[in-house]
């Protein structure tokens, strides 16, 4: 089975600045894939290319098997791409733009998936509406369909919840979850990483033009994070000889203990009870992807 | 419907739904153009014999306003959709190169014979006009549109900001057009800007033109047809190469 996406060595300058700096990925068909990294790190351009927006400088891509270039056409009705800008064209209604998209991929009469899509999408009573008279929320939503009128099997995401409400990001998730329990891969980047936490399987972190991470959600969550204990101790009683090399951080006389797992707090606490040190507070913080990113990123390369 | 068609309908439908910038309005200068100048030169130019001045003068507007709303027609649409971002609504699909430039350039020919067309129609009551070669004037009309509109798209393409574009709209295509010989026959020109006149393509389109109405001309309209048909060739390649390249619109 093809790879839903295939880059193999892909560079990219622009000017003095090299964008992308050898990129090699491969993601599977059906996965839930994250691509985050801080602004300029080129996601967008990784997309940009993938989407036949930019041509590499040296490298191949493919979308189902099919390169971006020598393959462009096909390439193209495999990749459905929602672009990070809120773009819309003034001059059509919210059906019209989706009928046209849908003439673009050379598909006539697509009321009944537009009117499917428009119904997913809390869109059905904006159909006729104007694309100027739509809030900011809507047009994105407009720009979600646009992606879809071609039920693409590869579904890319750039900053999709950018300065949308709280109602719209959780109606947008729970439909991309479910367009990809039906199968299709979604590529996804986004700033808020808790979401990426909670929905991608697999996560790529891009640096300067590089990827510096590659690996599942929960690897990267035990590789750069973890569990974490921390404790404020009464008095002024010394920590035991056996606790003290495990400290990863001290201030005042609050404690913090990086765990391997939460196992390991049932020794700790132990050899505070034997040692007599009494617990004023204790604290136990969960890994987060927010640490791995901060981790990752601050590695030097 | 095929990417080629949607293209073209689309680029029709944005212009007709804006009918009084880009059609009516348009007409109507024309046939302000029309009404000023019969009135105030009706007496005192003759450039053909058996031909009014006023009727000398409707195929050179009627043609003007083919050319320049064919330039409009394409450049506007490709700065607005460039400005605004939305272009990449017809960069992500698989739209070739050639279908991008078809469906552009037929939709700018389209807007000019609209255009030229309600210029055609609001002179017919008040100026009798002859036919003496039909096919002439449709293939003229065709070519200097497609031309046009081609340039639109190299215009389009390359201009970054509105400002641009009205520079190369201004500087460029309002005087080539309005020295091609609308409102005068070069015949009546100083040697010296008869020969200038010779070297400006647009000049052919509108010569050629009205030689289909009156059957007579100031060059020979094979001549015409053959600048107007290699101009059309060439621009039509160098729009190709940009468009295949993906200047300035796929980095």
């Amino acid at each position: 089975m093809n790879s839903a996406i295939r880059i193999e060595g892909v560079t990219k300058r622009f000017g003095s600045v090299q964008a992308l700096a050898g990129v090699d990925l491969e993601i599977p068909q059906g996965e839930f894939f994250g691509l985050l990294g801080p602004n300029g790190a080129g996601k967008t351009t990784l997309i940009s290319a993938l989407a036949g927006l930019v041509r590499p400088d040296v490298g191949r891509l493919a979308v189902m098997g099919h390169d971006v270039v020598s393959e462009y056409r096909a390439a193209r009705r495999q990749l459905g791409v929602v672009p990070q800008e809120l773009v819309f064209d003034p001059f059509f209604s919210v059906r019209e733009s989706l009928e046209i998209q849908s003439g673009y991929f050379g598909i006539r009469d697509n009321a009944t998936w537009i009117d499917e899509i428009l119904e997913n999408l809390d869109l059905t009573s904006k159909a006729d509406t104007n694309m100027r008279q739509l809030s900011g929320g809507m047009k994105r939503r407009v720009l979600v369909a646009q992606a879809l009128v071609h039920r693409p099997p590869v579904i890319v995401l750039d900053e999709p919840t950018a300065g949308v409400d709280v109602e719209l990001r959780q109606g947008l998730w729970s439909f991309v979850r479910r367009l990809n329990r039906d199968g299709h891969t979604i590529v996804l980047t986004t700033h808020y990483l808790e979401e990426a936490e909670s929905l991608c399987g697999r996560i790529a972190m891009l640096k300067q033009g590089r990827i510096v991470a590659l690996d599942t959600t929960a690897n990267l969550l035990r590789r750069f994070s973890g569990h974490t204990l921390r404790l404020r101790l009464a008095g002024d009683v010394a920590l035991p000889e056996s606790l003290k090399k495990r400290v990863a951080g001290e201030s005042d006389s609050e404690f913090a203990f990086a765990l391997a797992s939460c196992e390991e707090i049932e020794a700790i606490l132990h050899d505070l009870r034997e040692s007599g040190c009494r617990i004023e507070d204790i604290e136990v913080g969960k890994p987060d992807l927010e640490e791995v990113f901060v981790r990752v990123m601050n590695n030097r390369t | 419907m095929d990417g080629f068609l949607t293209l073209l309908y689309k680029e029709v439908l944005r212009f007709w739904k804006v009918g009084f910038q880009t059609v009516a309005a348009p007409v109507l200068t024309s046939l302000l153009y029309l009404l000023i100048f019969s009135h105030v030169l009706e007496q005192h130019v003759k450039v053909y014999d058996n031909v009014s001045y006023t009727s000398f003068l409707v195929p050179g507007l009627v043609m003007m306003s083919v050319l320049q709303n064919a330039f409009a027609n394409s450049s506007s649409s490709l700065i607005q959709s460039k400005v605004t971002g939305n272009i990449i609504f017809v960069l992500l699909p698989p739209i070739s190169y050639r279908q991008f430039f078809a469906a552009y350039v037929l939709a700018a020919v389209v807007r000019g014979f609209v255009v030229g067309f309600g210029v055609l129609l609001g002179t017919l009551w008040f100026v009798g006009l002859t036919w003496a070669a039909p096919l002439w004037i449709l293939v003229f009309a065709v070519l200097g549109g497609a031309i046009m509109g081609a340039l639109g798209v190299i215009a389009g393409i390359w201009a970054e900001k509105f400002d641009q574009l009205a520079a190369f709209q201004n500087f460029i295509i309002m005087p080539l057009t309005f020295l091609s010989g609308v409102f005068y026959s070069i015949h009546s020109l100083p040697p010296f800007w008869q020969q200038v006149s010779h070297f400006n393509p647009i000049f052919y389109m509108i010569d050629g033109f009205r030689y289909g109405f009156f059957g007579v001309s100031d060059v020979s309209p094979l001549l015409s047809l053959g600048v107007v048909a290699a101009c059309f060739v060439v621009l039509t390649a160098f729009t190709l190469w940009l468009l295949r390249i993906g200047y300035k619109l796929r980095a």
